[in-house]
């Protein structure tokens, strides 16, 4: 491609507004990629489907903005952290932890849990208490750990249905001026004092670790308060986090649109210009070869390639590359027998210059600019292709893409149970980075066949 | 043409043939035991357990011969038995899925699942083109104008929306939220009862809007760049000069013209989409061919995979066939006289 025409298409490019805004998304795109990679190590793209590692986050819940929009606000999930304050009185070691934090909804939450790991040696005491907006501290825990003689890390989790920490709170509940007997601790904990209503405000949960030997320490501990809203994205049925698994697939999608459009491309672009250029029984055998693969029915050889051969992304990014260069090689072979009866092949040709000379520096460079708009036209066939293989299940599954949170949705009726945060964004998410590459696509046909412009 | 549906049966036997062996000699050896342990009055003639095994063994050896399955799947004689079956359409029973009916002869199943598919995607299809035709001539006769502008942008939109994804949403809208359709399209009553159709076409609804909803756009947009291609030629620019209304030349003289390359596409998607058929079906929960071959997948039941590989793969071929003839037909340049 001589740098005229190539500055001529920039220039015309740039004219267009489809085309700049179709680059701007893929950038934004790209930028999110970017940030995808650099943020999320790539081992943890295996925590996808470990049901572990989403153990603490809420099940099914709403996108934590969705509050703004309400006018009743609904519960958000909090996962708080603490630090640990350690001290000495008379004798007796505290460790102790403050979790401070402001619950401003218009119902009560879930549940809480405490996540907590003590390192000691003896016998601590621990002791949770919890002090209200309006200033009254109730005892919700008293325990003590089990001996131990060497110092060991002890791991537990406290519910908020501990029948332990319920009696307390019924010792303590002639605070309240209604009958309190029924009602769960939670609601006990996070209700007004004169009637049965959220009481909103700062509250502090504080823990302490009173041990008589040696100094104690929280090693690693949470406070859980269980709401029903969560995050940029909410959460699925399985507890993940919706935001995570949307920014994992851009990267992908990103790649498998690009690769598999990059190579089909250039793999029919090469074998429709030589086939173009050859002639004569080479172009009569590998057109036919060409027609055969073009009558394969694609995405049931899809489907039985990825259920017998193998799920891998990488290897059905090569399933697609195969169906899908045989229209890049038809449309090539016609273009290349044109520029081949042009005068300067013909001179390159008599001057005795190698084939592969000829096709890669006299042919090939005449088409790039028909090579580009294919590249960026085939790019969202190619990921829908791979997101609803996703999404009938046969994706590689230790890599979430945007049509596997799909499949998921689907296999636990999201729509029927009106779940649309899962729903909506991943395919939302397909489309745009579609769109861009149709745009960009788009914007260069228009301008290398004028015809369609007018 | 049949050296192609050749090809596609080969490759598909080579691919699913291995599993189809282990999993039909597991049979073979759970078949045994099982008719053993029903009969416990060979297992009381043997004393010495060892023996027993062996006689097991020479059982299960004996029936694996007898089916053919000694010889290895890539054998030339089992690959082309396999492929002489399906040619006389003698596709077999299947190892897990039955028809709504009970049957479990794949040919069976196939003739009920079939028409199913055809008659959703076929609908869809015709609705598809009739919608796009006319937009698209419309959108050419004004170029610039707000229809055109509409026509382009709606099909660019649309064509970046997979089909599946909208039938979600589309299944959450209005058989959720607003109760109008009703969520899985498979009839709820059988077809030997008189309301059967009627609970079709109803159930068929929701499909069918979406992939005419998806569909029509991008159609739009092709003909109208066809369409833009044949208002350019000289005879055209002739008849204007000749005073005829312009809405008749577009609708008449244009369209004519541009019907070759249309048809043939027309022939295309609609083989084209019995392939996608396989998710929508899926998503709709529609009882035809792809639901079948999902569910096929699902439980590894090879024969039926084999089966309707072969008829989406006929089907397919014959609709690239038809594409060849109508473009012979409504262009009589390519026509080779023999």
């Amino acid at each position: 491609m001589s740098t005229d025409l190539a500055v001529d298409i920039k220039r015309e490019f740039l004219k267009s507004k489809i085309g700049i805004s179709g680059v701007l998304i893929l950038l934004t795109l790209i930028v999110i990629s970017i940030f995808a990679l650099i943020s999320i190590p790539s081992a943890e793209f295996q925590d996808w489907n470990n049901p572990e590692k989403w153990i603490s986050y809420p099940k099914t819940s709403v996108p934590a903005w969705v509050n703004i929009f309400m006018f009743e606000k609904i519960p958000e999930h909090k996962i708080i952290q603490s630090e640990n304050i350690t001290n000495e009185e008379d004798g007796i070691f505290i460790s102790s932890q403050q979790f401070r934090f402001n619950y401003a909804f218009d119902d009560f939450p879930n549940d809480f849990m405490y996540n907590f790991e003590l390192n000691y040696t003896g016998s601590p005491l621990l002791e949770m208490t919890v002090i209200r907006p309006d200033g009254i501290k109730l005892e919700l825990l008293n325990m003590s750990l089990p001996h131990s003689s060497e110092s060991t890390s002890f791991k537990q989790t406290i519910f908020s249905t501990d029948s332990l920490l319920r009696k307390n709170l019924d010792f303590q509940s002639n605070i309240y001026e209604y009958e309190a007997r029924n009602l769960g601790s939670t609601e006990l904990i996070f209700s007004e004092k004169t009637d049965r209503r959220v009481l909103t405000g700062d509250y502090v949960f504080i823990m302490n670790a009173y041990n008589l030997e040696t100094k104690n320490m929280f090693l690693d501990s949470n406070l859980i308060i269980g709401g029903k809203a969560f995050g940029v994205m909410g959460t699925d049925e399985l507890r993940r986090d919706l935001a995570v698994g949307l920014l994992y697939g851009t990267p992908l999608a990103l790649f498998i649109g690009i690769s598999v459009s990059i190579g089909s491309v250039v793999a029919g672009l090469i074998y429709g210009v030589y086939s173009g250029y050859k002639g004569k029984k080479t172009d009569e055998v590998m057109m036919r070869f060409n027609d055969v693969i073009y009558a394969l029915p694609a995405l049931p050889f899809l489907i039985i390639l990825a259920v017998t051969i193998s799920n891998s992304i990488f290897l059905m990014i090569g399933f697609l590359m195969i169906f899908s260069w045989v229209g890049i090689a038809k449309v090539s072979r016609s273009i290349s027998l044109q520029i081949k009866t042009r005068q300067y092949v013909e001179a390159a040709k008599i001057m005795g210059q190698k084939d592969s000379k000829i096709i890669f520096k006299h042919i090939i460079p005449q088409m790039l600019p028909y090579v580009f708009a294919s590249i960026a036209i085939s790019v969202p066939a190619a990921i829908t292709t791979e997101a609803g293989l996703s999404f009938l299940g046969l994706g590689d599954p230790s890599f979430p893409t945007w049509g596997q949170i799909l499949h998921d949705a689907n296999t636990y009726g999201a729509a029927a149970q009106g779940f649309w945060w899962w729903i909506m964004p991943p395919g939302l998410l397909i489309a745009i980075t579609g769109l861009a590459f149709v745009f960009i696509g788009n914007t260069l046909d228009t301008i290398i066949n004028p015809k369609l412009k007018r | 043409m049949f050296a192609v549906l050749m090809i596609t049966l080969l490759l598909t036997i080579l691919l699913v043939g291995s599993n189809m062996d282990t999993i039909l000699k597991q049979g073979v050896m759970f078949q045994v035991r099982a008719e053993i342990v029903e009969n416990p009055s060979i297992a009381e003639s043997f004393t010495d357990p060892e023996e027993f095994e062996a006689f097991i063994q020479q059982k299960i050896d004996e029936r694996v011969k007898s089916l053919g399955l000694d010889t290895p799947w890539y054998s030339p004689q089992r690959v082309g038995l396999t492929m002489y079956k399906i040619l006389i359409l003698d596709f077999g029973n299947a190892t897990f899925l039955t028809s709504d009916s009970g049957s479990s002869n794949i040919a069976d199943i196939l003739l009920e699942k079939i028409p199913r598919t055809i008659l959703l995607f076929t609908t869809a299809t015709i609705i598809i083109s009739i919608i796009g035709i006319f937009l698209g001539a419309a959108s050419s006769n004004k170029i610039g104008s707000k229809t055109d502008r509409f026509t382009s942008t709606f099909a660019i939109v649309s064509s970046s929306f997979p089909v599946w994804w909208i039938g979600m949403l589309m299944i959450f809208l209005f058989a959720f939220v607003y109760q109008i359709f009703p969520a899985r399209a498979t009839p709820s009553i059988g077809p030997e009862e008189p309301g059967y159709i009627f609970s079709l076409l109803y159930h068929m609804a929701l499909p069918l809007i979406t992939i005419s909803l998806i569909g029509f756009g991008s159609w739009a947009y092709l003909v109208r760049n066809f369409m833009v291609g044949v208002l350019q030629e000289d005879f055209i620019t002739a008849k204007k000069i000749m005073g005829i209304d312009k809405k008749k030349i577009v609708y008449k003289h244009a369209l004519k013209n541009a019907a070759p390359p249309i048809v043939t596409i027309l022939a295309l998607s609609l083989s084209g989409s019995l392939g996608g058929a396989i998710i929508t079906e899926a998503v709709f929960d529609w009882p035809g061919m792809g639901r079948l071959y999902f569910d096929a997948i699902g439980v590894m039941d090879l024969p039926v995979i084999i089966g309707s590989t072969y008829i989406l793969t006929v089907l397919f071929l014959i609709s690239i066939f038809v594409a060849d003839l109508l473009y012979g037909y409504f262009d009589p340049r390519v026509r080779t006289k023999n």
